[in-house]
């Protein structure tokens, strides 16, 4: 198994990532702010749910939650939701720093390759 | 009720048993990619098209005396407009972050995944996998639709996460538009054989690069008393295939591990032989040795159909060109772009078939009322129904 499914499931693409905006620097902070985006539209849809059902059931007042203290087990899945919502949110970092470690090829080379323009490098 | 047209929840994919199972939050990332997909083509789309109308193409006529001549001169010249910019941003974080949401969901419960793939694929004949089939060139250069790994990739053996983890994202990829399974390609093959061919009853039928067999499996429905084979060169997709084909009740479906260059069967072995999206996927070395081996493999009498999205015409303007060569270059698709200018009935000939015995015809999803409760009531679709081309031959002897 792999032995962090969060770091496994945020890695890289093989192939060299194109960039669109002039300076990259502000390209990777659009992906963290539409990861961020998307983690709060997630939230956003929780929290509806959550008091849709509260509401629709009469079952908890809103005190409660403003009251909430975890005990210490709680704590940790909580700081372990933290983790997981940081590894979303700079994914785009982590595969930089992924990709350091194994370069790639230019896709414009490959597609001359196999449009059959080039010959094919040994095989891998 | 609100005339904003939005893409169906997630929540309403086609599930088997082997579908990974999502807890709310995972529906709520792949609506929000849906939605961000749809806002791009909706919004910033047009707005690029006008941009190109007005700004680009004015530019290019400046320096060259007349407007981009083809897809390459239209790309380049988008490259420095600001909205290219910006939709090429959004798109490509759109697909990595697609991606993420997809395999985590799926790596998390791995090991109930496998266990889930060995029940149904245990012992099972009609499951052949080969380990001595290695990976082509253009299947392992470099990850296709941006997926780490690609279709092939093994993260634990027997591993099926690729083919989950490209199952469960399709429906998000394409809000929902190829249907519940997303399977609109095999079943508008199904309902045009049915409906131009009825009498047509093959006995045995291969599907070529098959993936997870979402587009075969309608095949299987359509001829139940046919065999049916699938094949492909990635393990991993053909063991998530098989098991949820047989989850899904088909009983008529194998999957074959085996490149479709160099096929395992002999001459004149079935009577209909299909592809969906996938010559896009091979070479220009590779597309004319499948083309041999499927008219080698056709019985006389036989048929063949691929589903391909329509071809690069001179009469198609350099900008929809470019749009369309846009997953070329950056959703590392690298054969796309020349794929998409060859003649293919050339190519059919040259593989044996007679000119007067290949055709080609549009063909359009069904669109899937279940999850387009409105579709069909005089709103054509959401300007995104796949429309494909289908390039097709006879084989008379």
């Amino acid at each position: 198994m792999p032995t962090d499914p969060l770091l496994a499931g945020a890695a890289p693409a093989k192939g060299k990532r194109p960039w669109f905006l002039s300076d990259p620097d502000v390209e990777r902070v659009l992906n963290v702010a539409l990861a961020l985006a998307m983690e709060l539209a997630v939230t956003r849809q929780r929290l509806d749910a959550l008091e849709r059902l509260l509401e629709r059931r009469a079952l908890l007042p809103r005190a409660a939650i403003e009251g909430f203290s975890p005990t210490r087990e709680e704590e940790r899945e909580r700081q372990l939701m933290l983790r997981e919502l940081q590894l979303r949110i700079l994914r785009i970092l982590i595969q930089d720093a992924e990709r350091e470690r194994s370069p790639a090829e230019p896709i414009e080379r490959i597609m001359r390759e196999l449009a059959g323009e080039d010959e094919a490098p040994a095989a891998r | 009720m609100s005339a904003v047209q939005v893409p169906p929840s997630w929540r309403h994919v086609g599930r088997h048993a082997l579908f990974p199972e999502a807890g709310h939050d995972d529906v709520a990332r792949f609506d929000f990619l849906a939605n961000l997909n749809t806002l791009i083509a909706s919004e910033v789309l047009p707005a690029l098209r006008q941009a190109y109308e007005q700004r680009t193409k004015p530019a290019f006529v400046r320096t060259h005396g007349r407007p981009p001549g083809d897809r390459h001169e239209a790309h380049e010249a988008l490259r420095g407009e600001r909205l290219w910019q910006i939709f090429g941003a959004l798109r490509r974080a759109s697909m990595e972050m697609r991606q993420q949401t997809g395999r985590t969901l799926v790596l998390r419960q791995l090991p109930q995944l496998l266990a889930k793939a060995r029940a149904l694929n245990e012992g099972a004949p009609t499951l052949r996998l080969d380990p001595s089939i290695e990976q082509p060139r253009y299947a392992s250069a470099v990850d296709i639709h941006c997926m780490p790994g690609g279709y092939h990739g093994e993260l634990v053996p027997e591993d099926v996460s690729a083919g989950a983890n490209y199952d469960c994202g399709l429906f998000a990829t394409t809000a929902g538009m190829l249907g519940r399974y997303s399977d609109g390609g095999g079943r508008a093959l199904a309902a045009w054989l049915r409906a131009e061919h009825p009498d047509f009853r093959p006995r045995r039928i291969l599907d070529l690069g098959c993936t997870v067999g979402h587009n075969v499996v309608p095949l299987a429905q359509a001829f139940p008393d046919a065999e049916v084979v699938a094949v492909d060169t990635a393990a991993p997709v053909l063991r998530y295939g098989h098991a949820r084909a047989r989850s899904l009740g088909v009983r008529n479906l194998c999957f074959v591990q085996a490149n479709a260059e160099c096929l395992p069967f002999p001459d004149a072995h079935f009577e209909l032989v299909t592809s969906a999206m996938f010559w896009h996927e091979t070479s220009a070395r590779a597309l004319p040795r499948i083309l041999a081996e499927v008219h080698r493999l056709l019985a006389p009498g036989g048929l063949t159909l691929h589903l391909e999205q329509p071809q690069y015409t001179p009469e198609m303007d350099p900008f929809e060109q470019a749009m369309r060569d846009w997953d070329a270059h950056y959703n590392n698709e690298p054969f796309w772009s020349a794929m998409h200018e060859l003649d293919p009935r050339r190519m059919l000939v040259e593989a044996g078939f007679r000119p007067a015995d290949c055709f080609e015809f549009p063909l359009r999803a069904e669109v899937d009322r279940e999850v387009f409760p409105e579709a069909g009531t005089g709103q054509e679709d959401y300007g995104r129904t796949p429309l494909w081309t289908v390039f097709g031959a006879w084989k008379r002897d």
